[in-house]
């Protein structure tokens, strides 16, 4: 496998030398996630040079010093802490059955964040925490909950809670699948859509820091470390699922449904390139 | 069910400073559900921090504070172990209230 692409860069480095540019180029569509999280947290750490890259976890309050002041403050006494209780009391709450989450996830289900989105190889699909807690409840033959708010919020914020610190594992099994729901999520991520012709890209990659209207964009890098957030604006928690969601609409496109196989490859290949940097979850938004 | 009210009062001598985070969804009484039905007013009409049997603090409040809402102050005054009572009432009757240790 590797020598293949050695050999099939060797021979588009020698078709590149009779233009006398790049030698070493890799053929641009041949997919390689680790050189791509690479290229990815280069790019963001030298557009913002001052900022370490733990930092890129706290969105736009790493991008401005008086936010960052704020925030520092605000987090003596974070909004999302109710939330936090409500998930800490909900996930040792058992099912009517006797069960409880705890029996559905690895290590009981605390300290693993870090490690979702997975792909589940039997599925051939992208797994994100939020499918994995709604599939669980089913299983015990509960219904599932709202993916954007309130009670997901606070279940995933009490994981994300008791994985604080723990750099994000997220990891591609050697499966074709696999790379293809990659691929997906990251076309997804490039490609521009909704009446304003945006795409993910395009507030998050090239313009974090910047104001739309009074908010700060928050860089991609890290942007769902710190999920699910409480977010002022929103006067409550939402999840990734809101985030995606409500981000869609905002560019005046059809939101997807919530953990829809897009959405679920969109989360894989941004938490992917964000594989590293710490678990910082539940965070707090303007 | 937990309290609605956090608070943390610490004393460097001479003054005592409070914040306290509290649980209200502060309805103004002017917004739609999702339905188009209008969500009536529930939000806190007094706030009040009592330390050593006075008011140390009061806020009559309105439907313009937002949900979930945060005060920060200080008062001078308070020793460390002295005990800060807080509490709310909202227009609909309901209350709650808890005492913290100043730290």
């Amino acid at each position: 496998m590797r020598s293949a692409i050695h050999f099939a860069s060797a021979a588009l480095a020698l078709a590149a030398l009779s233009f006398g540019a790049m030698p070493f180029a890799v053929a641009a569509d041949t997919p390689d996630p680790a050189a791509d999280a690479k290229a990815f947290q280069k790019f963001f750490t030298e557009k913002f040079p001052k900022v370490k890259l733990d930092d890129f976890v706290n969105g736009p309050y790493s991008m401005n010093e008086d936010m960052h002041r704020q925030w520092e403050e605000k987090e003596q006494f974070p909004p999302y802490d109710f939330s936090l209780d409500l998930g800490k009391e909900m996930f040792a709450k058992p099912f009517k059955n006797g069960k409880s989450y705890a029996d559905c996830f690895p290590n009981q289900g605390i300290g693993i964040r870090q490690n979702y989105p997975t792909f589940d190889e039997k599925e051939g699909k992208v797994v994100t925490l939020e499918l994995a807690l709604n599939r669980c409840r089913e299983a015990n033959g509960e219904a599932p909950f709202s993916y954007v708010k309130d009670e997901m919020a606070a279940l995933t914020a009490y994981m994300a809670f008791t994985s604080r610190g723990k750099p994000f594992d997220i990891k591609i099994p050697n499966d074709p699948r696999a790379l293809e729901a990659y691929e997906n999520g990251k076309r997804y991520f490039y490609t521009r859509r909704g009446q304003l012709n945006f795409s993910c890209a395009s507030c998050h990659v090239q313009n974090p820091g910047e104001r739309i209207r009074a908010e700060v964009l928050a860089p991609a890098l890290g942007i769902l470390n710190a999920m699910p957030i409480y977010r002022s604006e929103w006067g409550g928690m939402g999840t990734i699922s809101r985030r995606f969601t409500t981000c869609n609409s905002q560019i005046r496109g059809v939101p997807l449904e919530p953990q829809s196989d897009e959405y679920r490859d969109l989360e894989y290949y941004l938490s992917y390139v964000s594989n590293g940097l710490p678990v910082s979850g539940p965070g707090a938004r303007p | 069910m937990a309290s609605t009210i956090r608070v943390r009062a610490t004393s460097s001598g001479e003054t005592t400073e409070v914040q306290a985070l509290i649980q209200h969804p502060m309805d103004s009484g002017y917004v739609k559900d999702a339905k188009g039905d209008l969500i009536p007013p529930h939000f806190i009409q007094q706030l009040t921090f009592e330390h050593d049997g006075k008011n140390v603090f009061l806020a009559d409040w309105g439907p313009a504070v937002s949900k979930d809402p945060y005060v920060k102050f200080s008062f001078k005054g308070g020793k460390k172990g002295d005990d800060l009572k807080i509490s709310w009432v909202d227009n609909k009757g309901a209350s709650d209230t808890t005492t913290a240790k100043i730290q």
